[in-house]
């Protein structure tokens, strides 16, 4: 049985995929990056190697991703996280041809074709407004996990406008809700509706064509998957590993060449 | 490949072009310590014909900008140009050009000439306030050549055509009053036989010009059209109609010649041919092409080589026997063909793909230059819908630094050439089965 992994080093988390040639998953595990990225990678990936059982020489090929690839010191190749989301999108959701990525410092528009292949992209730029990153600066002013923003969010009533275009600004323009009395739950759905007309505008860029698979931390935000789907009148894909879709097309891409290296050598 | 780059014709034409480069700011420098005032021109409808035969200092503040980018000294001048009131949104190169006239025109390469003259087109729409900072700092005189554009795309007309001719015509009165302005300033009279010899230098430029674009058709590609080719296209503009300016692309000409018909590339291993739409990233020149050529990319074509080479693209020639007519027409064809280069660049796309084995079009719009980003985006899809070319399209500058974020952009680039080269495979799949 042929084994690979791959290792996606964002911004805010670092996760580790391992799949077997079944294109099964055996093991995951996630972890914050932190200052040391070449440590959040090692420990991303033995983790994953606990999780499956497998010993570190079972892995016959291993793909870094995000910004932290080239800090996967003992991966065999390095892949862009656009390319990675696609191809985990289409794995686990054949029937994607757009894909919104939402991680901590970015948001990504895929627009890919049904093998998985990048037919078009579009991020967030110069500004991380739109992006995970906007939640956390919620969840700092608010005082509030972020595990509870979008449950919180769903309680709103009157949502309120955020209209800052700055990630930064935005924790001044909650408190400012904050003071005028508003509730935080209209806040925060405030929040939601500002990240989603950012993204949504991301994704007429490539065209959003059905159907649109969301992949990415903020995936697991059911207030953001709620209000998207509703401003966009469509049912995204969510999956349980949405958080861990561009680990899987990393390990996708390196068990397409642990085979082709296996042919050729045969 | 060591044989080939100890040959004297390897890269002779980087060379000779930047000892020219530093042989016209010395020029500059001389002028400006002895007193002399300059002509200010652009690069989109220079007429450096006209003014070279009243023997005038001429300066290219597009060129003598991007200058101070390329070597790392802008961020100073942008700064001291906000610092005074200007956005930071507006042309760069009108920032940095204003701090170095702020400055008695201390500019890093040596003393520039002050504007005595102001020569502009309505090609962008900058050049027109650009001019009148200059008029007020300095009283320049301001001289405006109005160009007719296309109406509308594809409606070109040609000499012959009755509104092209009224068009020349509109041209030729134009360059007759430039004449008389110059004739006030410098106290000197028109010598047509001058302009005559200025001309023929301009020919030979253009003809050695056009045919060095068009080695770049054949595989492998003879120079980068981002680099190598900006560095040609400043002695296009700063040599036009000069006999050091004949002599050098004559010379190009030959080295270009002797590396396609021995098939030597300008790079080892050409794995991708790509086209580039939009002006270079000066901050950053050489490292934004490594994120290009770590690829194996090429650029084989740019759009910057045609809007901003004074029209040399197109191969004019000039009528030796009817001087000033011929220079209107061929003015309003280049000022034309500059505009709609930069307003319809997938036009050259479609028209070039296939002759030059286009893989891939990198659209660079710059935060400073509205007049050659505006519409890139919708350009772009426009040019998706109509070809299967990929296209990647990052954002940055020509002279702000701030505004460049190389990991950012290294991220995009390498998606994009993984889409290309999944694409690729993909293709030999198919075409295997």
């Amino acid at each position: 049985m042929i084994y690979t992994a791959g290792v996606d080093v964002g911004s805010t988390q670092t996760k580790a995929v391992i799949i077997d040639e079944n294109l099964e998953i055996v093991g995951r595990a996630l972890n914050d990056t932190g200052a040391n990225v070449i440590v959040a990678a090692e420990t991303a990936f033995t983790t994953a190697l606990k999780d499956s059982g497998l010993e570190a020489d079972a892995i016959k090929y291993v793909i870094g991703t995000g910004y932290g690839r080239y800090k996967v010191t003992f991966g065999d190749d390095q892949v862009t996280e656009i390319s990675c989301h696609g191809r985990g999108a289409v794995h686990m959701f054949p029937k994607t041809r757009t894909v919104i990525d939402m991680g901590g410092q970015d948001t990504k528009a895929i627009a890919v074709t049904e093998t998985g292949e990048i037919r078009d992209f579009c991020m967030n730029d110069k500004c991380a407004a739109g992006t995970g990153r906007f939640l956390g600066a919620a969840s700092a002013a608010l005082d509030i996990p972020l595990d509870n923003l979008g449950p919180t969010a769903l309680k709103a009533t009157r949502p309120v406008r955020i209209s800052t275009t700055c990630t930064v600004f935005a924790e001044t323009e909650i408190l400012s809700w904050l003071g005028k009395g508003k509730k935080i739950e209209d806040i925060l759905m405030g929040v939601h509706q500002s990240i989603s007309a950012r993204s949504i505008g991301l994704l007429r860029r490539v065209g959003i064509e059905d159907e649109v698979s969301f992949t990415g931390g903020v995936a697991r935000n059911l207030g953001m998957v709620h209000v998207l789907n509703e401003n966009m009148g469509i049912k995204m894909n969510v999956s349980e590993e949405s958080h861990y879709m561009g680990a899987l097309g990393g390990a996708l891409f390196a068990m397409d060449r642990a085979k082709t290296a296996e042919e050729v050598s045969a | 490949m060591d044989s080939v780059k100890d040959n004297e014709l390897w890269r002779r034409g980087n060379r000779e072009g930047s000892a020219l480069f530093r042989k016209w700011f010395n020029d500059l420098d001389a002028a400006a310590n002895a007193g002399e005032v300059g002509a200010y021109v652009f690069v989109m409808g220079s007429l450096t014909e006209i003014l070279n035969t009243f023997d005038l200092p001429i300066i290219f503040p597009e060129i003598t900008s991007l200058n101070t980018a390329i070597r790392h000294e802008a961020a100073d001048l942008l700064n001291e140009a906000e610092d005074h009131g200007y956005s930071p949104d507006i042309c760069g190169y009108v920032k940095a050009d204003y701090a170095v006239q702020n400055r008695g025109g201390q500019h890093p390469m040596g003393k520039l000439p002050k504007p005595g003259l102001a020569l502009l087109t309505n090609a962008c729409n900058t050049y027109l306030k650009w001019g009148e900072i200059w008029e007020r700092m300095f009283e320049t005189p301001l001289f405006t050549i109005d160009v007719p554009g296309t109406r509308q795309k594809g409606t070109q007309t040609w000499p012959g055509d009755e509104q092209f001719e009224r068009e020349k015509r509109y041209v030729r009165a134009q360059i007759d009053e430039l004449i008389n302005t110059c004739e006030e300033i410098t106290g000197k009279k028109f010598d047509m036989d001058k302009l005559r010899e200025t001309l023929t230098y301009s020919n030979r430029m253009s003809a050695a010009w056009k045919q060095i674009l068009e080695f770049n058709k054949a595989s492998p590609a003879v120079f980068n059209a981002l680099t190598d080719g900006t560095a040609y296209l400043g002695v296009n503009n700063i040599m036009r109609g000069t006999k050091e300016g004949a002599e050098y692309f004559e010379r190009l000409l030959e080295e270009k010649k002797w590396m396609h018909d021995n098939g030597i590339g300008i790079v080892e291993e050409e794995k991708h041919r790509l086209a580039f739409i939009g002006v270079p990233c000066y901050p950053i020149f050489r490292e934004f092409n490594n994120l290009f050529s770590d690829w194996g990319g090429v650029f084989v074509t740019s759009t910057y080589l045609w809007f901003a080479s004074g029209g040399n693209n197109l191969g004019f020639q000039y009528d030796l026997d009817n001087p000033l007519d011929s220079l209107a027409e061929v003015t309003l064809i280049h000022v034309r063909d500059a505009m709609d280069s930069m307003f319809h660049p997938e036009q050259i796309i479609y028209d070039n793909m296939d002759d030059y084995g286009i893989e891939g079009v990198v659209y660079h719009p710059i935060k400073s230059c509205r007049t050659s980003s505006t519409g890139l985006a919708d350009n772009r899809r426009a040019l998706m819908e109509a070809t299967e070319l990929p296209s990647l399209f990052i954002e940055s500058d020509m002279m702000d630094k701030r505004v460049v974020s190389i990991a950012p952009m290294k991220n995009r680039i390498d998606a994009f050439f993984e889409g290309i080269e999944m694409r690729k495979a993909a293709r030999l799949q198919e075409a295997l089965q």
